[in-house]
């Protein structure tokens, strides 16, 4: 009983500040989406819009072609996982369980065997004595997302429902949610501000920025073939490196790729360009682990000099300093004997690099 | 460092320095501390437990000021005990004003702070203006107009009288003497409000968000969210508020001008004691009725505090 949800032109205004600038979305029947980009892109007050719990200024929100503007949060078959886990602090784990379906109405037989179900599923049928506060930050997840499980919604909404939980637990729990979406099959909406939680996560990522979408697209499509600077700064870790370019001589025909200038040095990019481009800034973008560190494999980008090695055992990481005084990270696979203000020689797969146009606009080849 | 430290000594002076002893040492390190603490001693020493104590010593004594203490042992007690109606009728109106004016004024200050939680323009404009009564309520000034709004010829039957109806006076008859003075004290809701208030703040507003998408209305969210996260501060003005119920005086001294009437309908616990002390010298007396009093309240905190574990909700 997988649900539909399409979101028409909506916007959220207060007053005259627009916090939602018109967004058209849709998420398939099953779809883990998740909703990605920095503090104060809207994220959060999107996925609170979805809920009921703030108005729609304009546009439509339809779950499975139904128009829910207007319909109360409780009738719009969703269930949210809170930030802060919002369970009711004088109440047992079980009562928190049972609270919904006892607002519901339902019987008692019913609500002991559906709170029993979800405990089991996520583990916690051992501690459902006890109150929030003797719980764990990973046991206090579990019972938010039992509570939302015991309702049997149509719609799964998790507002950055692991950031308060430390690294590892933060892991742990990440598979446990991409277990239970195997598990469940719902749809869910997932909003995080941390792009790493997006990518292992979702079916479809949507990133945000200033109230509105910036890009929608699966994972690696974001990862690949970013539509915009912005989106290719925030996908990926550690962030895409950018640098000035411009097109050098001739923009290149069928058969003969255009050369940039990049950081001083003239670039064979390997595809065309399209010839209005000449004498616009440019900007080219290079993810850290794909420049190579010597070898002759790929293009010559520059000499650069290391100015940190971070030594993480099954990669290094340098940040290094062209020419220009450009600051740079590569990451290389592996152990690599390097040290600080030591020179080398980087080198770039033309194919694996952006470009973008003086908008942040990404320049199909 | 050095494996020849020696030990520390007095210094070895000529003039006989003698180290001083215990006290000594104490104040001289803590001098400064225990002489801004001075006024406060003295306070405590001289003003409370001081005339406490001397009290309790009184209560079994027949001091009446003029002639020096008699020690009559359990006397006044069982005097108040066994043979005292009017001591009986002070604990019947005084009970009767505590378990009306505290519940009734804690509901309206609730209601009052829920009204302001939801987020009114110009709040702390209001907040000041609600605060006033409690401000002044238990003013002499205030009690006087309040004499006067429900007297027979007040405000209140003047109001009364433009839709129809004519008003008894609600101070000079036995009937509802009481219960004026109880809206007096309703009237002075403003110090639990403000602190109904700040509890309503503290709770966080997610879990009325959840509870929202659970489907729960106003009314199961105020009984399930609300009252029960309140619980700490419904425990707290409720103490502060029984106990100054029970101490409770002016109203009652200005608007029966001192008599506790009519027909000791108004005669609350202090004001008996005050007619004994202060209207018949009967200091001993008084004072066994003051002790009374403490033992009485300290019971119910007692009672409050040992109950609190079963009703009150403390997070974290």
């Amino acid at each position: 009983m997988s649900t539909s949800i399409q979101l028409n032109k909506v916007v959220k205004a207060y007053g005259p500040l627009r916090a939602i600038k018109g967004i058209d979305l849709s998420i398939e029947p099953g779809e883990f989406t998740v909703f990605v980009g920095p503090s104060g892109c809207g994220k959060s007050t999107l996925l609170r819009m979805i809920a009921g719990l703030e108005e729609i200024s304009d546009g439509d929100l339809l779950i499975d072609g139904e128009r829910m503007n207007e319909v109360a949060p409780s009738r719009r078959g969703i269930a949210m996982v809170f930030q802060s886990y919002a369970l009711y602090p004088h109440m047992s784990v079980y009562k928190n369980l049972a609270f919904g379906l006892e607002t519901m109405g339902a019987k008692k037989d019913e609500i002991d065997r559906k709170v029993r179900h979800a405990a089991e599923i996520l583990k916690i049928d051992s501690y459902l004595q006890r109150r929030p506060k003797a719980l764990s930050g990973g046991q206090r997840q579990r019972v938010a997302i039992g509570r939302a499980i015991v309702r049997e919604p149509r719609i799964f909404l998790f507002d950055e429902p692991l950031s308060n939980l430390d690294a590892e637990l933060r892991v742990q729990m990440r598979v446990e949610l991409s277990r239970l979406h195997q598990q469940l099959g719902n749809t869910m909406i997932y909003v995080t501000h941390d792009q790493v939680e997006a990518m292992t996560m979702a079916d479809k990522i949507v990133v945000l920025r200033d109230g509105q979408v910036m890009q929608v697209g699966k994972p690696l499509d974001l990862y690949n073939r970013p539509a915009n600077q912005f989106v290719a700064g925030f996908i990926g870790s550690p962030k895409m490196n950018f640098l000035p370019a411009k097109l050098a001589g001739n923009a290149g025909a069928a058969g003969e790729g255009a050369t940039l200038e990049v950081a001083g040095t003239s670039l064979p990019f390997g595809r065309a360009l399209p010839p209005a481009l000449a004498g616009e800034a440019l900007t080219f973008g290079v993810r850290p682990e794909h420049i190579t560190v010597g070898g002759e494999a790929g293009v010559f980008l520059g000499e650069v000099e290391v100015q940190l090695v971070e030594h993480l055992g099954g990669q290094t990481v340098l940040y290094v300093s062209t020419k220009g005084g450009e600051m740079l990270t590569v990451v290389i696979d592996g152990q690599m004997r390097v040290t600080h203000g030591e020179k080398v020689a980087l080198r770039v797969d033309p194919a694996l690099c952006h470009l973008f146009n003086a908008e942040g606009l990404a320049i199909a080849a | 460092m050095s494996s020849a430290s020696s030990p520390v000594t007095a210094p070895a002076s000529g003039r006989g320095y003698a180290p001083p002893g215990r006290l000594g040492r104490i104040l001289s390190r803590n001098g400064p501390g225990y002489l801004f603490l001075l006024p406060w001693l003295i306070g405590f020493f001289g003003l409370t437990l001081g005339p406490a104590l001397s009290s309790l010593y009184l209560s079994f004594t027949d001091y009446d000021l003029i002639q020096a203490p008699n020690w009559v042992g359990l006397a006044n007690y069982v005097r108040i005990a066994t043979a005292d109606p009017k001591f009986n009728a002070a604990m019947h109106v005084t009970f009767l004003y505590v378990a009306l004016s505290v519940p009734l004024k804690l509901m309206f200050a609730l209601a009052v702070a829920m009204a302001f939680n939801r987020g009114i323009a110009g709040l702390p404009l209001y907040r000041a203006i609600f605060y006033l009564p409690s401000l002044l309520g238990s003013s002499v000034a205030i009690a006087v107009l309040w004499r006067q709004l429900f007297a027979a010829d007040g405000l209140v039957n003047g109001m009364l009288a433009w839709f129809g109806f004519q008003g008894p006076s609600w101070i000079s008859n036995p009937h509802y003497s009481l219960y004026t003075l109880v809206v007096l004290s309703v009237w002075q809701f403003g110090s639990p409000m403000i602190i109904f208030l700040a509890g309503l703040r503290q709770i966080p507003g997610d879990l009325y968000e959840a509870a929202e998408i659970d489907g729960a209305s106003n009314w199961r969210k105020f009984w399930r969210i609300t009252l029960p996260l309140l619980t700490p501060v419904i425990f707290f003005n409720f103490v502060v508020q029984t106990i100054d119920a029970f101490k409770a005086f002016t109203p009652a001294f200005i608007i029966s001008e001192g008599t506790g009437g009519p027909i000791n309908s108004t005669l609350f616990y202090t004001l008996y004691l005050y007619q004994e002390a202060f209207g018949f010298f009967r200091m001993g007396y008084a004072s066994a009725l003051a002790w009374i009093l403490v033992i009485i309240i300290s019971l119910f905190t007692a009672f409050a505090f040992l109950s609190s574990r079963y009703w009150v909700h403390y997070d974290e």
